[in-house]
């Protein structure tokens, strides 16, 4: 399988205090990687690691096969595209103008989005199913549409992996269903490789092909739902007794806690 | 093109709405030169632009050597001051901020000060100090309200209003111990004067400003983002630390020139970028032309109102400025407020 991201031996951390150690990590063409892990796991950490936001004190992260240290920022977000929590709208923006600011590692300076442009932001509104909220201001969206509007965005950067940190906090259960399905269809129909980073164990194993689960910053367990997803792998992570039973329509494990 | 989805701004529409702005200015331009306690006629103007040689001399000079510069400089001014705001505003999220506000213009105002006490001329120290302390202001706002130039804070602002605090306390000490010789010039400077200028004064901020403008407008769509956030700028592949440098110091450079030539003029750059944000939107590549022609308008207005309304008495044209602004700052602040805490 064609290699996306790589990740060879990479550490982090602030002064000596290491929050990743020494991860290795494929994450191949299409597929959709969950990773676990309590809070202050690395998760995040993590993410920002493979996008290159944060450099790594150790190893080497590459995007296919270039080592990010070396990449610009406008060429790193041509490959790699992230919706975090952290977008605040100051300032009143059209749906579809916050889906074109998703362009601009791919425009010149001066230059002004151009016809392709549009149908790049037209495809993503609609494989986000947004192409109705086109014209109406960020300020207006709710949770979960907002969530999907930020997933356009990162479509219109035609990436070749998109990272999700916490995609589906603050969204109901429909919702949180609705934004992993719609992960799912982008890795099928368009060949996108995913990784979310999330606290919802069920929603991860029910959805994701391959799970990474980091204890300490460091990789506990990879491998698929099953391999990972286990009684004494959870309470051994998480510290928290649970029994694992097999989900009735989609064969993964489903957690329930002791 | 797509028949659902239009494209948002076209360059076309850009030029279209400044041509359309400029001739707005261009009317407010030649209206205040037609106002003033000299009567002068239309048809004057007129003949002088058609370079007819009936014009009464004194009328000539009154239009060329007083009107003219006077308003070409209120225009330069109110440009820079409202293309300062939009920068400040998108740079620093948030909507309150502007080169007033901050204390880039009190640490300009400070710098000059300091040179008029010095017995510097006009020429060329008085404007590097301005500069400098526009500069110097902008590195101590950074360093200490965002601890670093990558870092954002909503404690920025509060710290622009603890530096602001700090240099008008320094100005009004040199004030106080100036030489009564000196202290006219540094008071009406203080309140916002257009009334000394000449064209080589001019010819020294027309320059700075129109480039920077020009720079500034390379950056509109950075700015766009930056206003979404540092994090989401990097991610969509922006090197943020580089732009937020370069736009800062550029606009320290506009601001810092044309300030040390104009004295204190504030709500400039606060009320004009707001009102083009209400009417043209967000997106920097049309807001800055239109904000900084806008601010051009608002200043050529408040300066005529100045020096006509208690005529042959001139009122300093940062009390219009202000008269105009404050309320709108408080109608701003209680509409709008809740909408801009958020985080």
């Amino acid at each position: 399988m064609e290699q996306i991201l790589s990740l060879r031996g990479v550490g982090f951390g602030y002064g000596s205090t290491p929050v990743v150690q020494d991860v290795d990590l494929d994450v191949g063409k299409g597929e959709i990687l969950g990773i676990l892990g309590p809070n202050g796991s690395g998760k995040s950490t993590l993410l920002n690691l493979m996008d290159g936001i944060l450099k790594p004190n150790a190893g080497e992260v590459e995007v296919s096969g270039a080592p990010i240290r070396d990449m610009g920022r406008a060429a790193v977000a041509r490959e790699v595209a992230m919706v975090s929590q952290e977008s605040h709208f100051r300032f009143s923006f059209s749906v579809l103008q916050v889906v074109l600011m998703g362009r601009f590692p791919h425009l010149r300076p001066l230059e002004f989005e151009g016809e392709s442009d549009i149908v790049v932001a037209r495809e993503a509104l609609e494989a986000t199913h947004c192409l109705g909220l086109a014209g109406r201001s960020v300020h207006t969206l709710s949770g979960g549409e907002r969530q999907r509007v930020l997933i356009a965005r990162a479509l219109a950067q035609e990436p070749k992996v998109i990272l999700l940190d916490e995609p589906t906090s603050f969204l109901d259960l429909k919702l949180k269903h609705e934004i992993f399905r719609l992960i799912g269809r982008l890795s099928e129909e368009k060949g996108l490789s995913v990784v979310v980073a999330s606290h919802d164990i069920d929603l991860v194993s029910q959805y994701c092909s391959r799970i990474l689960m980091l204890k300490d910053g460091a990789v506990f367990k990879v491998g698929e739902p099953h391999e990972v997803i286990t009684a004494p792998n959870i309470e051994a992570v998480f510290d928290c007794p649970v029994q694992v039973e097999t989900h009735p329509f989609t064969s993964r494990p489903r957690v329930s806690v002791l | 093109m797509d028949a659902l989805l239009k494209r948002p701004l076209s360059p076309t529409r850009v030029l279209l709405s400044s041509l359309g702005m400029g001739v707005v200015l261009l009317l407010v331009f030649g209206a205040s030169m037609l106002l003033g306690t000299a009567d002068i006629t239309l048809g004057q103007v007129l003949a002088l632009v058609a370079g007819d040689g009936d014009v009464p001399e004194h009328v000539k000079l009154i239009l060329l050597e007083v009107r003219l510069p006077r308003i070409a400089l209120a225009a330069l001014v109110g440009y820079a001051l409202a293309l300062g705001g939009v920068v400040f505003q998108a740079v620093l999220r948030n909507p309150l901020a502007d080169p007033f506000i901050l204390g880039v213009s009190s640490g300009a105002a400070f710098g000059a000060i300091l040179g008029i006490a010095l017995g510097f001329g006009f020429e060329f120290a008085v404007p590097t100090l301005s500069f400098a302390g526009a500069l110097l202001t902008i590195f101590l706002l950074l360093a200490l309200g965002a601890r670093g130039i990558g870092t954002e804070s909503s404690t920025i602002l509060l710290t622009g209003v603890i530096i602001n605090a700090f240099f008008t306390a320094t100005i009004m000490f040199f004030v106080a111990v100036a030489a009564d010789a000196k202290l006219h010039s540094m008071l009406f400077w203080l309140y916002g004067d257009l009334s000394q200028t000449n064209y080589g004064r001019l010819s020294m901020i027309a320059p700075v400003t129109l480039l920077a403008s020009l720079v500034l407008y390379g950056f509109s769509r950075h700015l766009n983002l930056l206003t979404v956030g540092e994090d989401t700028a990097r991610r969509l592949g922006m090197d943020v630390v580089r732009v937020k440098l370069v736009l800062l110091v550029i606009v320290s450079l506009m601001i810092g020139s044309v300030i040390a030539f104009s004295g204190l003029i504030g709500f400039v750059g606060l009320v004009v970028p707001h009102l083009a944000r209400m009417a043209f939107g967000s997106d920097h590549r049309l807001l800055i032309p239109l904000a900084a022609m806008g601010g051009a308008i608002f200043l050529v207005a408040a300066d005529t109102l100045a020096r006509t309304l208690v005529a042959p008495s001139e009122l300093p044209v940062g009390v219009i400025s202000a008269f105009l602004g404050a309320p709108f700052f408080i109608y701003l602040l209680r509409t709008k407020g809740s909408q801009w805490n958020r985080s």
